[in-house]
């Protein structure tokens, strides 16, 4: 089995998907001949043509919509954001008319948004954003988070298979970062199946992107005292794996839910709601949540780092837990 | 438990049973200075006698409860202002045991004023200033106490099992009582325990519940007073039956529930007769003693062990570990032969537990230690005593033995012994009969070792008479659960391992 950074699996699944399926197509800006902001279609274009990896004008708007109407016409666009801070100049086609067309019209939309997300590395306020809540506060839009190289090709799959509008969050920290054995055939990972990264018993992780990694290295601190954290990858907020998680509450009964997206109104609350309607009677400590401040993201390093939770951050946050 | 700028420092959880404690010694007093974990007071539990310490530094700006009186866990029992704070007169602390009523009857002084001037005339409120400061407080230690906190699964996991929450040792923030904690305490089999006895009674001896013949064993009433009365007596002689358990105690003809006033145990005294109040920990010992007489079938059996080879290898060896600041006794020696020995008899080391034996791989060594002259006594216990060599031994029967004579003992310390060694040859006695610590089954005696004439076998075969060293041994056992020859084996094998010490095996 190959090993694969993070961005070349994305790279291998999508080109994997564009042999086996016609109907896959690529738009997004420099997509094509220059190969994608991030490099993730390099070379696409001269494999596939320039109809099927087209170059679009600098218009988010113009790239979901053009893809909505693709999709219509019965193809499977995957639409590029070149961050996914931009999709908010896409809201419209995106929230009013894919998110809702299967609903009102009963014609499926079945596009995919590839949105490198989240900081890291300094790109600023407008180039670092985890916006995966806003969307996924709405109904007929489905959200995915891949945290690993394995995961990202399988669920790339998954989202150009599915018949609705999915939002596909890249984390660009995660890009050349993370490498691991990334099977070379096609294979895809389901949606709303979360995956214990890293099993424990005292309390659960509950988290997503790259987050997932900081938990990890904090569990394995944590471990060092004795303390074994489960660290739950959940992959697909929308479906979010709600029976996986409650099981983990039940069974530790100390619950961190962990998120690089700003704090208030981020997906971590509902899922620290949803612990609380339903499982209410297994906790032995408030569900606690850890996500980056109320601000947008800072560029200056050590603010940043301040901004992101750290490892540090997860490991003091734990033992709160642990102590409690 | 901070209430903005003062520290309250409460009665702390001294172990699984105990609900309560008493004030023996204030080690500061109103306006001294005290430093985070200084010691501040001196308790006595049922359980252990211990320091508390403060929880804050500052200047001790109150004292709610006097030396002698007896009080609750989470009762407030000082208060520590941060240094530099004014500190409140003494004046106001209730000096006798019965405040509540004297901050009542405050207020209502004015209150006739008010009447006349219907407007909150300034001079009641100062009139009112006095008793706030000492109630204010209370009510949000309560809240605030980790102790009282019960989280939403072990209040379900209680209620499940029937277990009273604030029986189980925290070792949350605050002394909460985590998921662990509870999960802990109910595997360990003490749940099964009626509330007020401290370790697990063995229940059900098929005991017909109500019968009327079992009262004649009348029992001192496992001493739970009134939290408010700081009542010095020991609990009146309630009828109940001994060994009636598990079953409600509401069919028990006669005793009435408040009989907390003894009639007869206040008979007047005889002339040159005093009263002295009972320590808690009198009050643990007189229950527990009577609980065990009332629960196991003691018999007594003893075997005289030839200690020359122990005398000579201690002799050989207690330079040595002096130098290592162990004092090896013979005590140490006779523990480790033991300890052996019980992992070859586990009923020995077992527990009677309802319908079922327990048995356990390992050994939980209670060492009973005499306190204040032999006026208090106390089995603080060495865990997993099997992995321990002499030196081992005898070290950790020097720290708890210390321990428990400075007060130092964790509640911990003295809880989940399996089996017991008590030691009253020391003074020269040479026979006795222990009572068990329950739910134990067995506890060793060891008694003076005295130079005799014995009959031994000289090279030749012929007996000689030689002067050796000899101890007696006994082994009081639970007959319910051994039998006369397994003790009578797990005796001799006892004496043969110290007969036939082999230094390099230990």
């Amino acid at each position: 089995m190959p090993e694969m950074t993070y961005i070349q699996a994305i790279s291998d699944g999508l080109r994997l998907e564009m042999r086996r399926d016609q109907r896959v197509i690529l738009l997004g800006e420099d997509v094509g001949v220059y190969g994608g902001a991030f490099k993730v279609s390099l070379g696409f274009q001269e494999e596939f043509g320039p109809w099927r990896v087209i170059d679009t004008p600098l218009s988010e708007t113009a790239i979901v919509g053009g893809a909505t109407g693709a999709a219509l016409m019965g193809m499977r666009p995957v639409a590029e954001m070149q961050f996914a801070d931009f999709i908010s100049c896409a809201w419209d086609q995106l929230v009013t008319v894919a998110a809702k067309q299967f609903f009102r019209v009963g014609t499926p939309i079945p596009i995919v948004v590839r949105l490198p997300s989240g900081g890291g590395f300094s790109g600023g306020p407008f180039h670092s954003q985890n916006p995966e809540s806003s969307f996924a506060h709405i109904p007929g839009l489905k959200i995915v988070c891949p945290a690993t190289p394995h995961d990202a090709k399988g669920l790339l799959a998954s989202a150009i298979e599915d018949p609705n509008p999915v939002l596909f969050f890249e984390h660009k920290h995660l890009y050349r970062r993370i490498k691991g054995d990334v099977p070379e055939d096609r294979y895809t990972v389901p949606f709303g199946s979360a995956n214990v990264h890293r099993p424990g018993d005292d309390a659960t992780v509950i988290t997503w992107g790259a987050m997932v990694h900081t938990a990890n290295d904090a569990a394995a601190e944590l471990a060092k005292e004795g303390f074994e954290v489960e660290v739950l990858d959940l992959r697909t907020l929308i479906p979010w794996d709600k029976e996986r998680v409650l099981e983990g509450v039940r069974r530790c009964s100390k619950v961190l839910v962990l998120h690089e997206d700003t704090r208030t109104g981020g997906f971590g609350a509902e899922i620290a709601a949803t612990i609380a309607e339903e499982a209410f009677e297994h906790l032995d400590a408030p569900v606690m949540r850890l996500a980056a401040p109320d601000t947008p993201v800072p560029f200056s390093p050590p603010l940043e780092k301040a901004f992101i939770p750290q490892v540090d951050d997860v490991v003091s946050a734990l033992r709160e837990l642990a102590e409690y | 438990m901070s209430t903005g700028t003062q520290t309250e420092v409460v009665m702390p959880q001294m172990g699984v049973s105990v609900s309560e404690g008493t004030i023996t010694k204030w080690l500061k007093q109103v306006g001294d200075s005290i430093q985070r974990d200084e010691p501040l007071l001196e308790i006595s539990t049922d359980k252990v006698d211990t320091e508390v310490p403060s929880s804050a530094d500052g200047v001790v700006s109150q004292i709610l409860v006097q030396e002698g009186e007896t009080v609750e866990v989470g009762t407030v029992l000082a208060i520590i202002a941060p240094a530099g704070a004014e500190v409140a007169p003494p004046e106001p602390t209730p000096a006798a045991p019965e405040p509540a009523p004297a901050p009542a009857a405050a207020p209502a002084q004015p209150e006739p004023v008010a009447a006349v001037t219907p407007p909150p005339a300034p001079e009641p409120v100062q009139a009112e200033a006095t008793p706030a400061p000492t109630a204010a407080p209370v009510t949000p230690a309560a809240a605030e106490n980790g102790r009282t906190f019960v989280s939403p699964v072990v209040a379900r996991i209680a209620a499940e099992h029937g277990v009273d929450p604030s029986a189980v040792p925290g070792t949350g923030t605050g002394g909460r009582v985590t998921k662990k904690d509870i999960l802990t305490f109910i595997e360990s089999g003490a749940a099964a325990a009626p509330p007020p006895v401290p370790t697990s009674a063995p229940p059900v001896e098929v005991a017909p519940p109500p019968a009327p013949e079992p009262v004649a064993a009348a029992e001192p009433a496992p001493t739970p007073p009134p939290p408010a009365a700081p009542e010095p007596e020991p609990a009146p002689v309630a009828a109940a039956p001994a060994a009636a358990p598990a079953t409600p105690p509401s069919p028990a003809p006669a005793a009435p529930a408040p009989a907390a006033e003894p009639v007869a145990a206040q008979a007047e005294l005889a002339p040159g007769e005093e009263l002295e109040p009972m320590s808690a920990m009198r009050r643990g010992v007189m229950a527990h003693m009577r609980r065990s007489v009332d629960t196991a079938a003691h018999v007594t059996s003893a075997i005289e062990v030839d200690m020359a080879r122990v005398v000579a290898l201690r002799t050989k060896l207690k330079p040595e570990l002096a130098a290592q600041k162990v004092n090896l006794t013979y005590l140490a020696f006779i523990a480790r032969a033991t300890v052996d020995t019980l992992l070859d008899y586990p009923w020995v080391n077992g527990e009677l537990r309802g319908q079922s034996i327990v048995t356990r791989p390992y050994v939980n060594l209670g060492i009973a230690v005499a306190l204040d002259e032999g006026k208090g006594l106390i089995v603080p216990v060495i865990r997993n005593a099997q992995d321990l060599n002499l030196t081992g031994t005898a070290r950790a029967i020097q720290d708890i033995a210390e321990r428990a004579r400075t007060k130092k003992l964790l509640p911990d310390d003295v809880q989940g012994g399996t089996f017991t060694i008590t030691n009253p040859g020391s003074f020269g006695t040479f026979h006795g009969t222990p009572i068990i610590n329950q739910p134990q089954s067995a506890i060793l005696g060891t008694y003076a070792l005295v130079k005799r004439p014995w009959v031994i076998q000289d090279d030749l075969g012929s007996d000689v008479i030689a002067i050796r060293p000899v101890m007696n041994l006994t082994l009081t056992y639970d007959h319910r659960l051994v039998d006369g020859a397994y003790a009578g084996m797990c005796l001799r094998d006892i004496r043969d391992r110290l007969e036939s010490w082999d230094e390099a095996g230990y």
